[in-house]
């Protein structure tokens, strides 16, 4: 069975700086993928070709056996790839549902209106929610009245509500409280348990390291490491981030 | 974090109270609302509440009800729009123009909508396409080519006169419960302001259209995240302010019978007063059409209750800053006592 997504032999540079260096890149169905690295080691740059943020310089993305050009991240996110920014991309002023909802709203014809389709939107997302165990003191709130995982969990439900096959998540718990940290950490767990593939792009290793499946690591532009999770410790990682042989 | 999976009465009960946030600053406008009219009702027993006066109310606060409608959808969207009062002031000299080259009626009020519409593309289009920094300066700018446009088309004189039908939607009243015991004559044009409200009340609140408006205005980074196309969005709100803008000209030059080349001049800042004080935020995102309605309201009950009493128009405007500063400063409260009790 071919990967979910293959990135082969990827090449990109901004002017005069190689950002990234003929990197393979795969991720298979119901895995957690931990992507570390240092600043500027190419962890974003990776994952904004895969999105289509950017494009290539060299190389090939393969998305279930079939190759694939991501012209822009509308294409990427209807082929099922979907991206959790750190800024958490949500509406502040709008509530849960209305976010998860944002750009894809339910309608219905009401006398020749098009009107959004208020109740269908809150049982689904509220399914949704459930389904994900994610809590929250009320899905009418404005998300800026919701604490920080509770923000989190919400970004985490809208990228995930139309038929994700992969999320990628940018540092999802960095500011987050430990208790918050460990709710989105058993979320990435869980979203795994359904059958969607999550890249987890963060600093703090130890968090990679309890939920990843795979651990790949990129050191200036290059891929240093590739380690399955009950192969890795602690040290073998931090080596191959700061560039020594582990 | 409770769960609410099995919502209790009681939990339902929050739930639906839970959004009501917005309410809650709406019902303290309605309060200031009500506490002006019972002020006004017992300084001025004999008059206040007399069917004339009311509808003269209601009639005044037209123009500048509508003005601030469409300059709601933009500050929703955090922008501003300055040209409206010029816009409106257009519209006006545009129709009496017409009026007077013995266009129809229809036509001349067609195409004194047509100049409003047009200006508000032109700033939708400024922002949007031309990338100008901010709304201020587009609109800075239509402003006073909207105002030269309309001392030149004019040549700086009012031009006087419109035909009846023209004069209606402004000036006339029209009898509701007609056949009932409980006839009531009511301002056509204040008619026309509550249906554009509802109109304005069902884009923004009931279709995806007006989400993303509210979600421009809150995040535009998570507007553009989502996909939303925000330039269209934008240009739209522009276009809906001039249009309105060309619609409360129609309604004043029927209200005046005539057309004359200052009228609307700082009227963008009344339109701005009353969005502020109807709740919205400058800032974006924030607001209600019916908190906007409540604020032109209260500015037109102002004017009125102190022309009632004889204060002069410039302790009229010193009156109008306070209850700016008030209306804003009690926003402030609110939203602080919100984020202690979350």
């Amino acid at each position: 069975m071919p990967a979910l997504v293959e990135m082969r032999q990827i090449t990109k540079t901004f002017g005069p700086v190689a950002a990234l260096n003929r990197v393979d890149f795969a991720v298979n169905a119901d895995e957690v993928v931990g992507l570390v690295g240092d600043n500027g080691a190419g962890k974003s740059t990776l994952m904004k070709i895969l999105t289509g943020v950017y494009q290539p310089d060299a190389g090939e993305i393969w998305l279930g056996g079939m190759r694939v050009h991501f012209h822009s991240p509308l294409e990427s996110r209807q082929r099922g790839i979907e991206m959790v920014y750190q800024d958490l991309g949500l509406a502040e002023n709008l509530s849960a549902i209305a976010n998860i909802f944002l750009g894809r709203e339910i309608t219905r014809r009401t006398g020749g209106l098009r009107l959004l389709s208020e109740g269908e939107m809150e049982r689904q997302g509220r399914q949704h929610l459930d389904g994900l165990q994610i809590s929250l003191p009320s899905v009418f709130f404005p998300v800026e009245r919701l604490s920080g995982g509770q923000r989190q969990s919400v970004a985490i439900a809208r990228a995930t509500a139309f038929r994700a096959q992969l999320v990628i998540m940018d540092e999802p718990a960095a500011s987050l409280a430990v208790s918050e940290a460990a709710k989105v950490l058993a979320l990435i767990t869980r979203l795994r348990e359904q059958g969607v593939a999550v890249v987890l792009i963060s600093h703090r290793l130890q968090d990679v390291l309890d939920v990843s499946d795979r651990i790949v690591v990129l050191n200036r532009g290059s891929k240093v490491g590739d380690l399955r999770r009950r192969d890795a410790t602690m040290g073998d990682v931090v080596g191959l981030i700061v560039g020594k042989s582990a | 974090m409770q769960l609410e999976q099995a919502p209790s009465i009681r939990t339902t009960i929050v739930r639906r109270l839970a959004p009501s946030y917005a309410a809650m600053g709406r019902f303290g406008l309605i309060l200031v609302m009500l506490l002006m009219m019972a002020v006004l009702t017992i300084l001025q027993p004999a008059y206040f509440l007399t069917r004339e006066n009311l509808t003269n109310i209601a009639r005044q606060i037209s123009s500048n009800s509508i003005l601030a409608l469409g300059e709601f959808a933009v500050i929703v969207t955090a922008g501003i729009d300055l040209s409206v009062g010029s816009v409106m002031g257009l519209s006006m000299i545009v129709l009496a123009l017409a009026v007077h080259a013995d266009w129809a009626a229809g036509m001349a009020v067609a195409v004194a909508l047509l100049a409003g519409l047009g200006v508000g593309l032109v700033n939708g289009l400024a922002l949007t396409r031309l990338h100008l920094p901010h709304p201020f300066i587009a609109t800075l700018a239509t402003l006073n080519i909207a105002r030269g446009a309309t001392y030149l088309l004019s040549g700086g004189v009012p031009i006087s006169g419109l035909p009846p039908i023209v004069r209606m939607w402004g000036a006339d009243d029209i009898t509701l419960l007609g056949g009932t015991s409980f006839p009531i004559d009511f301002p056509i044009s204040f008619l026309i302001v509550i249906a554009l409200y509802l109109a304005m009340w069902v884009l923004l609140t009931k279709t995806s259209t007006g989400r993303h408006i509210y979600a421009i205005g809150g995040s535009p980074k998570a507007a553009q995240y989502a996909g939303i196309n925000i330039p269209r969005n934008l240009a739209l709100v522009y276009v809906l302010s001039g249009g309105l803008a060309g619609i409360a000209g129609i309604l004043l030059a029927g209200r005046v019978n005539s057309g004359y080349p200052t009228a609307g001049t700082g009227a963008e800042l009344d339109a701005i007063a009353a969005v502020i004080i109807g709740g919205a935020s400058f800032f974006g995102g924030r607001g209600t059409a019916g908190g906007v309605f409540i604020g032109a309201i209260i500015m037109g009950l102002l004017r009125n209750g102190l022309n009632l009493m004889n204060v002069s128009v410039f302790w009229q405007q010193v009156m109008l800053g306070f209850i700016i500063l008030l209306a804003v400063y009690l926003d402030v409260l609110r939203r602080r006592a919100m984020r202690l009790e979350s």
